[in-house]
């Protein structure tokens, strides 16, 4: 493409956006997220280099592999339908942990909360946190709590960390992406990030969609129990599918080439995301995943999934291909292509 | 909704190309006047699917992409203002001015919403009668109506702190311009399907009959779209000039008369600049006198905005349909969704961030 369109280089290594401040689209998952990481976090934190962005960290500790992931939940309003705050802070660390084949064990629990918030509220938040993780099967050992002015937070927010162990021989990550394997997805896309803008304010509308935080790690058990070399896992978690996917194809070097019409959107999602002008794709899951398995084990992965209750509605999407590396490109359902981009900041509903 | 998949199913679909196919025998070039319909083109891949000799020209209807520098200026100049709550539909928030966008005024500590409905700013302002509450009016003829209704609704509650700046655009107006430009290759256009169901169809025969082009009120789901070309191509080969509705299930003929009747009450036409495309005498839409006292810029006396535009941006040419996206030098280089020059890269709905989003890869082929 020299001489061409320099469609590559266009978010790195563009520096980050010449502007003095923080705005929403760096908390987006999306390409303004993931310039804010390379460009400021990293090279401050010295870490800039051979890592590779995944959803868990694997370290060496003692003989043991340990796979160990943090992340913070801000969510609003803390309570939608299908879940709360608390439940969304534990299965989302739990679910990075499996992500990278992990056996998820421990996790902390830090709480920010903001002065005058009703007791009713954190209590009810911190009982769902306790109930996902005995549903995970995991303990929370560790905590902290902190109080903040009237002002100078919104309700309460939640930080999860989280360690598990990475059985021997077992290496999952966005690296492994390798043109002929097979993309799979567990179920049903965007339900969470539906259910979420459902009941935020001045939006509020009625459907029947609710979100799917669920832990994942049964589910990526009974995937690893079948010998599959899994290649990848990926919780399409902000920015959705159309973001994990991105980042692997340019993570590993490969292209996906997706079918539209086998994406799994359930009528209440498509019809939400048509009203408010988003793309499915684009929207926030918290209880499903990604798979990139060799063909040839994908029958059985499949298989395995729809055994597992939250992978009853597991699906072929897709395959990696050589061409196109680092971009991802759907067959619409008429027969033409598209590419699928990468969400850039925050979805903005469109204005007509 | 099954509704709506009803109009993407794929073997209909193929029926609608096939006869497409069979009725085309000569080259021609439409033009498609809303965004929302170009973004619906290249996002289900129906531009690849037509005969080669059919061109599809997009058009000026992205109300993000053509709403004037001055006006956005003057937004970032309001919004900055103490005890301003300054409320916007959200895709406007990217849109940049001379320099920089109502996001990063937000990220500076500027009281920025995002709502969803004009009625919503002024419940905020009910709610908050210590603040001055302006919504950002801006549109074709189908977002008129709901801020026309707000704007009526203000008047009759009386409430003082709420105000439109307004920057309201009409279609016919700039069908005609599109027309009058010695460079113009249009031979037909679709109509945009939203607009003819609030303003009726009765504006077009004129149009149709002095520039000798056929314009179909053309829907925005794929097979919509797909039959609105298809009776397109059937009155350009049989040399008809004349107006038909491809989209009855939301179009009737007169369209909304209670809408019109309230546009007609709160709003006169006035001239616009639009975006890249310039001044188009009596194109858009203001308050009338009797609802003045609600209009922004006359409240916040934002008069002396200077505005500065990239010399490299050719979104001018693009919402004329003069140039193709990817023919403007900086597409894709300078120029991208993520840094924007023009308004056409930020809106889901203009065409240079359409073809940036889904034909990336056809054009790098071809590169």
């Amino acid at each position: 493409m020299s001489g061409g369109l320099d469609f590559e280089g266009w978010t790195c290594p563009v520096p980050l956006r010449d502007t003095p401040t923080v705005v929403m689209g760096h908390g987006g998952g999306g390409a303004m997220s993931g310039e804010l990481v390379e460009h400021l976090f990293l090279p401050a934190h010295g870490t800039a280099g051979n890592t590779v962005l995944g959803d868990s960290a694997v370290v060496d500790v003692g003989g043991a592999r340990i796979a160990f992931s943090t992340d913070a939940y801000v969510v609003k309003p803390m309570v939608f339908p299908g879940g709360c705050l608390g439940d969304l802070a534990v299965n989302g660390t739990v679910n990075d942990l499996a992500m990278a084949g992990a056996t998820p064990l421990y996790l902390s629990i830090a709480y920010i909360l903001q002065e005058g918030t009703p007791l009713t509220e954190v209590r009810r938040i911190a009982a769902a946190a306790g109930a996902a993780a005995r549903a995970a099967g995991v303990r929370l050992i560790t905590g902290d709590t902190k109080v903040v002015d009237n002002g100078s937070g919104d309700g309460v927010f939640v930080t999860t960390s989280g360690v598990g162990l990475v059985a021997a021989g077992v290496e999952i990550g966005p690296h492994r992406a390798t043109p002929g394997d097979a993309v799979l997805i567990s179920g049903d896309l965007g339900v969470h990030g539906v259910a979420v803008l459902s009941v935020r304010a001045g939006l509020e509308f009625d459907t029947a969609v609710s979100s799917d935080t669920a832990p994942l790690n049964g589910l990526v058990a009974a995937v690893l129990a079948t010998g599959a070399d899994v290649h990848v896992l990926r919780d399409p978690t902000r920015g959705g599918v159309a973001a994990s996917l991105n980042e692997i194809a340019r993570t590993a070097g490969v292209g996906v080439s997706l079918e539209e019409r086998r994406l799994p959107v359930p009528g209440g999602v498509a019809d939400a995301c048509s009203l408010l002008g988003l793309d499915p794709l684009e929207v926030a899951n918290e209880g499903k995943l990604l798979a990139f398995v060799p063909r040839d084990d994908a029958d059985r992965v499949l298989a395995a999934m729809r055994g597992h209750p939250l992978g009853a509605g597991a699906r072929r999407i897709g395959v990696c291909v050589p061409e196109h590396p680092g971009m991802v490109v759907a067959r619409t359902a008429l027969g033409g292509t598209r590419v699928v981009n990468m969400p850039i900041g925050e979805q903005l509903p469109r204005i007509c | 909704m099954k509704y709506l998949d009803e109009f993407g199913d794929p073997e209909l679909a193929r029926r609608l190309l096939d006869e497409i196919h069979a009725v085309t025998t000569r080259p021609w070039a439409m033009m498609e006047i809303c965004g929302g319909q170009t973004h619906s083109i290249l996002r289900h891949g129906i531009d690849q699917l037509l005969p080669e000799s059919i061109e599809l020209i997009h058009g000026p209807g992205c109300p993000v992409c053509v709403t004037p520098l001055e006006t956005i200026d003057k937004a970032l100049a309001i919004a900055e203002r103490p005890g301003v709550t300054f409320c916007s539909f959200g895709d406007m928030l990217r849109v940049p001015g001379s320099g920089r966008d109502l996001l990063s005024v937000k990220s500076a500590g500027a009281d920025v919403r995002v709502v969803y409905s004009p009625l919503d700013a002024l419940n905020l302002a009910r709610e908050n009668p210590d603040r001055q509450v302006v919504f950002f009016g801006i549109g074709f003829e189908t977002t008129a109506p709901a801020n026309a209704m707000t704007v009526h609704q203000a008047e009759r509650l009386g409430i003082g702190n709420f105000s439109l700046l307004v920057s309201h655009v009409l279609v016919p107006p700039a069908i005609a311009a599109i027309m009058e430009s010695p460079r113009c290759r249009v031979q037909a256009f679709l109509a945009a399907g939203h607009v003819c169901s609030v303003m009726g169809t009765s504006e077009y025969p004129p149009l149709a009959q002095r520039y000798r082009v056929p314009i179909v009120v053309t829907g925005f789901e794929p097979l919509d779209l797909l039959e609105g070309i298809r009776q397109t191509v059937v009155l350009l080969e049989a040399g008809r000039h004349e107006v038909a509705n491809a989209y009855p299930r939301a179009v009737p003929d007169a369209g909304n008369p209670a809408a019109i009747a309230m546009l007609g009450d709160v709003f006169e036409v006035t001239d616009r600049t639009w975006r890249g495309i310039g001044r188009i005498p009596r194109s858009g839409w203001r308050l009338s006198p009797r609802y003045r006292e609600f209009d922004a810029e006359e409240r916040f006396a934002v008069s002396d905005v200077r505005t500065r535009e990239p010399a490299v941006c050719r979104s001018g040419e693009v919402l004329q349909g003069l140039i193709k996206p990817h023919e403007c030098a900086a597409f894709g280089k300078q120029c991208t969704p993520r840094d924007p020059l023009g308004a056409t890269m930020v809106s889901a709905e203009g065409a240079c961030a359409a073809y940036f989003a889904y034909r990336r890869l056809d054009l790098a082929r071809r590169s």
